[in-house]
């Protein structure tokens, strides 16, 4: 993994007058959405920092507002009010370019349902975000291959997503995610299909990338075997953060 | 990032295959269309050309005004030296006299009376000259159907059709009344050398081919022929140099004042064919754009199907953060591919069916029986350059064209829902 953290060495993408001490701070985040002649508040006043090697999980009822923070954190999406800074960037200012840029070589995803590209081999599916990159094929080898040693999946790299099974597909998407040595790591409910063993794997492997990658973690979650693992948990009510807890032994 | 997304069109057939099937059957048909329709129309020139008007042709411009009435006694004099005159001021064009008559062929039994009789138009070309082009012209040796051809004055050949109608066959006598140019009887005794097939119906139907100096002798046309017809050396009519001859021809030697001097006229105007021909050179320009538009329109609905089917790769290679421009780009370089493959693929079975048509043809002679236009009984594709780049180019611009509408649909696609669309 050490490999992989040397690769890609990034540009800074801040902008200026950014607080450079968080990789993401929302404050007085919103997210309203318009629904006929009446509107649906899906986040409400959202204040939350996340410093690098943050191992965190949005937690909450269905419609609390998990996935609509990830979106706004992924820059999938922009506030209605209020601002997401992330890394340096302030979501709400973006173009559909500027985003693509920051989620091409900031953010990795990981999706509830893997979302392989079925055509394309185990290697292919994780070389793509490094073809975005325009890395040399050597370089994207490298990266690849280290990438899915990480996920213990070397072996099936010319093996298609189809002949995977859900936790080995979801291992895929992890290295996926992680080829780019991203700082940050969006996921939505990534162990919801997956039964408690594969569940284990790969929160385990995920807890080691953040461990020696240092890299940010977010999930969106409402699994209980997620959230022993994760060292912060913000539970989200109706659209407020309505705790913040970290576990014992994390520094706030 | 070419080799990924070749990968992708070769593993996912739908992807590739249907769009692929498509171009390449609409770029087959509009090049068969093209080269049938080409090669209908060539042929129609060709024959209109080679029994009828030459490449250009003069006569006199009385016998122009009325040619349709084959006007012998308007007929041009002087024909050896106006001949030599054509040879030695185009020489590079092949002249031959032609006489083009009418009367009836009487069919005489035993006893020298008739037994059958028939109206005649007949076709007086230079059968027994060591320099005649004729032979090669109208491929008189190919057409034999019975019999030979003629080795000596006084023989003719006859449509095989009509020898069959008149029941006579090769080495029966025939004789043709008609009338002189100047007007008085003409019966002149022939014998029958073979029988052919013009390939024409309105000929195979009722006419005869016969040596130009026998019919000069037999109508008193000593050194008079109604028509002398010039063919380019290739066979292939240019209507942009038939025209200049004819110009610097008529300004030459058609006199206004003079009904009986001389005037040339090129192929399209004495056959009536010049909106043919100008339709030819608009039937392209015809075909591309129904093409194009029909086929565009397939091929928009085929890449809405394909968005649709891959609604979720778009949605991962938007979230792992490709712009929408750079997906729009792959999705029409994509359709460059299709719309390369399929092109050729089309052209490539458009022209070898066309090749084949060239070749062996399609005879609608039962068709044509009492048709009475100069249009071969064959009818024959005809490969030309043009066949190589009607489907082609179309058949790439309709794919891109149809990808390009398609493609805008990712504008419209909303990063904001991706998480949501992803589960699914």
């Amino acid at each position: 993994m050490e490999k992989l953290a040397g690769q890609n060495k990034k540009k800074s993408f801040r902008e200026p007058g950014t607080d450079s001490t968080y990789l993401i701070k929302t404050e007085n985040l919103s997210k309203i959405y318009p629904i006929g002649l009446t509107t649906l508040t899906a986040l409400d006043n959202i204040n939350l920092a996340f410093v690098k090697g943050d191992f965190a999980g949005l937690v909450g009822p269905s419609g609390s507002g998990k996935t609509t923070l990830l979106n706004i954190l992924g820059s999938l999406d922009s506030p209605t009010t209020g601002s997401a800074v992330v890394m340096g960037k302030k979501v709400e200012t973006l173009t559909h370019r500027e985003a693509a840029g920051l989620r091409n070589h900031h953010i990795g995803f990981i999706f509830q349902t893997f979302n392989l590209l079925p055509v394309y081999s185990v290697y292919e599916n994780v070389e793509f975000p490094l073809l975005l990159q325009n890395f040399s094929s050597s370089g994207r080898k490298k990266l690849v291959m280290d990438a899915l040693e990480w996920v213990g999946l070397a072996d099936r790299a010319f093996s298609k997503p189809l002949q995977l099974s859900g936790g080995q597909s979801q291992r895929v998407a992890i290295a996926r995610a992680i080829v780019k040595n991203p700082e940050l790591v969006l996921a939505d409910e990534p162990t919801a299909n997956l039964d408690a063993e594969n569940s284990r794997n790969i929160m385990d492997t995920m807890a080691r990338l953040n461990e020696n990658l240092k890299t940010t973690f977010i999930f969106a979650t409402h699994d209980e075997k997620v959230m022993r693992y994760l060292k912060r948990i913000i539970t989200l009510n109706d659209g407020r953060v309505a705790k913040d807890e970290r576990a014992a032994g994390e520094g706030t | 990032m070419i080799k990924f997304l070749i990968k992708g069109l070769l593993r996912d057939r739908s992807r590739s295959l249907f769009p692929v099937l498509t171009v390449s059957s609409g770029v087959f048909l509009a090049v068969v269309l093209y080269s049938f329709m080409n090669g209908v129309i060539a042929d129609m020139i060709n024959s209109t050309a080679r029994y009828q008007t030459g490449h250009v042709k003069v006569m006199t411009q009385a016998y122009a005004e009325e040619s349709n009435q084959m006007p012998n006694d308007l007929a041009l004099t002087g024909i050896n030296e106006i001949t030599q005159t054509l040879k030695d001021n185009y020489p590079d064009m092949i002249w031959t006299a032609r006489i083009k008559f009418g009367g009836l062929l009487d069919i005489p039994d035993e006893k020298g009376e008739t037994k059958d009789q028939g109206p005649v138009t007949g076709l007086a070309v230079d059968l027994f000259s060591p320099s005649s082009p004729e032979w090669d012209l109208l491929r008189i040796e190919k057409s034999i159907i019975r019999g030979r051809i003629p080795v000596e004055r006084g023989e003719i050949l006859i449509g095989d059709e009509f020898a069959g109608k008149l029941d006579i066959a090769p080495g029966d006598t025939a004789t043709l009344i008609s009338s002189t140019m100047f007007g008085s009887m003409a019966i002149y005794n022939f014998k029958i050398a073979g029988t052919v097939r013009f390939g024409i119906s309105a000929m195979d139907r009722g006419a005869i081919l016969a040596d130009i100096a026998d019919i000069q002798e037999a109508l008193d046309m000593q050194d008079t022929a109604g028509e002398l017809l010039g063919y380019f050396p290739d066979n292939i009519y240019n209507d942009e140099k038939a025209a200049e001859i004819a110009a610097s021809f008529n300004r030459q030697f058609k006199d206004p004042d003079d009904r009986f001097s001389p005037i040339m006229r090129t192929l399209p105007v004495e056959s009536g064919l010049s909106d043919y021909i100008a339709m030819i050179d608009s039937m392209g320009v015809i075909i591309v754009s129904i093409f194009i538009a029909a086929m565009s329109i397939v091929l928009w609905n085929s890449g809405l199907m394909g968005s649709l089917r891959r609604y979720g790769e778009i949605g991962v290679r938007l979230a792992v953060g490709e712009n929408k421009t750079h997906i729009y780009k792959t999705l029409i370089l994509e359709s460059l591919f299709i719309g390369i493959f399929g092109s050729v693929i089309g052209t490539a079975a458009g022209t070898g069916v066309s090749y084949l048509m060239q070749i062996y043809g399609i005879d609608y002679g039962y068709l044509m029986k009492n048709s009475s236009m100069m249009i071969s009984n064959v009818y024959r594709a005809k490969v030309s350059t043009g066949s190589f780049f009607i489907g082609f180019i179309p058949g790439i611009v309709s794919t891109v064209l149809g990808a390009s509408i398609a493609g805008t649909g990712i504008y419209r696609r909303q990063t904001a829902s991706l998480f949501k669309e992803l589960e699914v």
